[in-house]
């Protein structure tokens, strides 16, 4: 185990010198990486070319929003090294309208990933030739995965008979959309108001 | 069509053809297509010249709806993903749940863990060889994979009440533990399969006609392998010994001893190869599963993340408050993310995970296997046959439940 974690500091140590790097971070053993957004290609050429890093493996690309920051997309790169068995994780940060440059000459896979940012949050990839939609419907308005959008989307489908055609109408809900605040006041309450004398008492006690 | 317009004396002495590329609508309703692969085919005469792979038929937002839900309750979508091999695809959820909880399992729940994830190791690749033999022409092992698979589910059914969305592997360890006589019934199971391995490894490894369809066909050298974002058993067919279990081990795997088929020519028949040897490696681990296993709790005795068991709930308050606080509200997972993965029968299989400190994920990414694989179908089908095309989709093992999501 102490081995394994000498690995980790000295990939934590090589990566910290690379370009475009803000800061490198660990979390639950996973080393995480936040870079500046225009460096994103030569920081991946890096982190894959480095014979410290040699991360010959983009496993995953994805979006995570977050509407009350600014910029508010996180793009998450997971990266692994088959040769040397390590993990990173690389996190730039983007908005709505300023494109990230595109890794797909990197890895070629990255291709399909980006779309899927692209269709799922609407972020947009520069230099990537291929950017249509993919998981989404035909002709979908709309970013899915963005936390404003709602869960049970605008248009919902079925065949009309009539028609002899299938047909988009708004969504038509039966029942009113259930979201539970779970988020009891009770969880987080350690002292009850009025009862604040309890507390006064233990500190005491603690030391 | 302009012919008959024509009379006798105007056509020409020579006719001219011309043949130039056409595109073929391969799916979404080919049963070759193994689900709902729409693939853009353009053809030179019978060659592959482009193939553009369109996906996400199957959509159906499972990330958005988990954000949705409390961790409890995103469990069964992972079912829903590789309905082909469910156990493991929660088992990627419940070590990210777990991991961001800091909780570690009992020993049992990681012996059966272990075991179910490679009896659903066996159900997958069963499903898959067979198939894949039925695309190219051999209808045989389909019946007798089948009949196998059969037994398999079975043992799903008796360990978590359903065949094939099981529910089972949840955070904290699993749902219940094993019927009393089913170790024996896998045991018993387990001698009689290498057998059954036989007997399909001689209707297809020296068969002239499967070699034909499938040797050098769809070859994929390991660096492009890499590139591409290839893993589990297209990747080692390609000839890189990369395996999750052995080298980044979860659960039990580090205690066991097993061997990784790995591959020499990146192509169909090698893709086959690999889930044939992995079958027979599969049967070793559960068997030492079996021998190691002991009596114990098979879930974490912290009634804040499990259920108590319902004689406690009729006779304890707080056993009363505990489950129902669980089933309504579920546990709160302190803020954090992570990337956990396991290598499921498919190859990698990750959960990206972010947690906010309430009950619900705040974004839960699934990093599926076969999506990596089908993007790179133009890659390995072109200048290849239209026949061989639906080989090299057999080969890639792709379920669409995972891939759309």
């Amino acid at each position: 185990m102490g081995e394994t974690l000498t690995a980790v500091d000295e990939l934590q140590v090589a990566v910290a010198e690379l370009p475009g790097v803000l800061s490198v971070t660990r979390e639950k053993g996973e080393l995480i990486i936040h870079a500046a957004c225009q460096d994103v290609v030569g920081l991946m050429v890096a982190l894959r070319d480095d014979p410290r890093c040699r991360f010959e493996q983009m496993m995953d690309l994805c979006g995570v929003d977050w509407p009350a920051r600014s910029p508010r997309f996180e793009v998450v790169y997971n990266l692994l090294s088959v040769a040397l068995n390590h993990r990173v994780r690389v996190i730039v940060t983007t908005d709505a309208v300023a494109p990230v440059p595109s890794v797909h000459r990197v890895w070629p896979a990255a291709t399909w990933w980006e779309r899927e940012a692209w269709d799922l949050f609407g972020i947009v990839f520069s230099d990537q030739p291929d950017l249509r939609r993919i998981l989404t419907d035909y002709g979908f308005e709309g970013h899915p995965l963005r936390k404003d959008f709602p869960l049970t989307g605008y248009v919902e489908v079925r065949y009309d008979e009539e028609r002899k055609q299938v047909v988009y109408e708004p969504v038509k809900l039966t029942q009113d959309f259930r979201n539970f605040d779970f988020l009891s006041p009770w969880e987080a309450m350690t002292s009850l108001p009025g009862d604040e004398k309890a507390h006064e008492g233990r500190k005491v006690i603690t030391p | 069509m302009s012919a008959t317009v024509l009379d006798k004396n105007s056509l020409p002495a020579t006719k001219i053809v011309e043949i130039d590329s056409h595109s073929i609508n391969f799916g979404p309703q080919h049963p070759a297509a193994h689900g709902v692969l729409r693939l853009i085919l353009e053809m030179d005469g019978e060659v592959v010249e482009r193939a553009d792979p369109h996906i996400g038929l199957l959509h159906r937002g499972t990330e958005k709806l988990i954000e949705y839900k409390t961790y409890m309750q995103a469990v069964p979508y992972f079912d829903r993903l590789d309905y082909v091999s469910p156990m493991c695809m929660e088992h990627a959820f419940a070590l990210a749940t777990e991991k961001l909880l800091g909780i570690d399992v009992p020993e049992r729940a990681k012996w059966i863990r272990t075991m179910f994830s490679e009896i659903t190791r066996i159900l997958n690749h069963l499903l898959n060889i067979t198939t894949y033999a039925l695309d190219v022409g051999a209808i045989t092992p389909s019946l007798w994979g089948f009949e196998e698979r059969e037994k398999l589910m079975e043992f799903h059914e008796a360990a978590s009440g359903a065949r094939i969305h099981a529910n089972y592997f949840r955070p904290g360890g699993v749902a219940k533990d094993l019927p009393s006589g089913l170790e024996e019934r896998i045991a018993e199971w387990a001698e009689t399969f290498p057998k059954f391995i036989d007997d399909l490894e001689g209707l297809l490894t020296g068969n002239r006609i499967w070699k034909q369809r499938t040797v050098d066909i769809g070859i994929i050298s390991s660096e492009d392998a890499l590139a591409w974002g290839f893993s589990g058993p297209p990747l080692r067919a390609s000839g890189v010994p990369w395996d999750l279990r052995r080298s980044q081990p979860y659960e039990m795997y580090e205690l066991l001893d097993f061997d990784i088929p790995v591959g020499r020519n990146g192509d169909c028949y090698d893709r086959y190869l690999m889930r044939m040897g992995e079958m027979r490696e599969s049967v070793k681990i559960i068997k030492q599963c079996l021998a190691r296993m002991k009596p114990g709790p098979v879930k974490i005795q912290d009634r804040k993340f499990t259920p108590p068991t319902r004689s406690e709930m009729k006779t304890s308050m707080e056993a009363l408050i505990h489950h129902f606080k669980l089933f309504t509200e579920g546990y709160h997972v302190p803020a954090g993310a992570t990337y956990t993965t396991v290598e499921s029968p498919k190859g990698e299989f990750g959960v990206y995970l972010v947690a906010d400190g309430t009950n619900r994920p705040y974004r839960c990414k699934i990093r599926p296997t076969g999506f990596a694989f089908l993007q790179a179908i133009e890659k390995l089908s072109k200048r290849h046959m239209l026949a061989d095309a639906v080989a090299i989709i057999g080969s890639l093992d792709v379920v669409f439940g995972e891939i759309d999501r």
